[in-house]
């Protein structure tokens, strides 16, 4: 069983990301949106989180708040709106953690 | 003129998960025309609201980030951004939009309004103010 596990808020502001990297397991798959993308930022406190992870960002989340492909943490894929439904769909099940 | 107080606007939320940061440039702009000795703090989450280059197209929202470069002419010059929220963030000053306001006392030079702190100066900073709005 695979899971999608789906982050919203700031690593800096709430405990969401480090909650679901808590959680998954192999197989699994942690996707960053809105407030959320800021967890994939090279250099920043809490990138050490996705390290080991299979990762995803949603690219106009990233967009809107300014932050270049290149800012961010190596091994992270860049998805649209179509990815986000793709990875929904190629996993058994779907976490967002609040 | 003893009337005049320090205003302190202090921001602490990204800019697009919340209301916050857009309101409080909204009551900033509104209060700049009670000509008080007003300035902004960014720090922790708040330093995001700064980052250049926002894109907001793909998530159908308005981008206000461009608001912040009028904040100059409503003589908004003091932005006092904290170091330690930037580094911990993986950002540096070159991430922020580079904010200048126009200097008349010195024939309109042109001056940068972000003063870049420490968490300490920041202390001192919010220590001084008469009134803090919080954001």
């Amino acid at each position: 069983m695979s899971m999608l596990h789906i982050v919203n808020k700031s690593p800096y502001e709430r405990n969401s990301l480090a909650a679901a990297v808590g959680h998954m397991t192999d197989g699994d798959t942690l996707l960053l949106i809105e407030d959320g993308v800021y967890a994939a930022i090279k250099g920043g406190a809490a990138a050490g989180n996705l390290e080991g992870k299979t990762v995803s960002v949603l690219g106009a989340d990233l967009a809107a708040r300014g932050i270049g492909v290149d800012k961010l943490v190596d091994g992270v894929s860049v998805v649209d709106y179509g990815g986000f439904v793709d990875l929904v769909e190629a996993t058994d099940k779907s976490q967002s953690w609040l | 003129m003893s009337d005049i107080k320090k205003f302190m606007y202090v921001n602490r939320r990204a800019p697009y998960g919340t209301i916050y940061a857009w309101e409080s440039l909204e009551v900033v702009l509104i209060g700049a025309a009670f000509e008080q000795d007003v300035s902004l703090a960014f720090i922790d989450d708040g330093v995001y609201q700064l980052t250049k280059g926002q894109d907001t197209s793909g998530i159908d929202m308005k981008n206000f980030s461009p608001t912040y470069s009028a904040l100059g002419d409503y003589e908004v010059n003091k932005i006092y951004v904290e170091k330690e929220s930037l580094e911990e963030r993986g950002l540096t000053l070159d991430d922020l939009q580079h904010l200048v306001w126009e200097d008349e006392d010195d024939d309109w030079a042109e001056k940068d309004s972000i003063r870049l702190v420490s968490r300490a100066e920041m202390a001192d900073v919010l220590a001084e103010q008469d009134i803090l709005f919080n954001f």
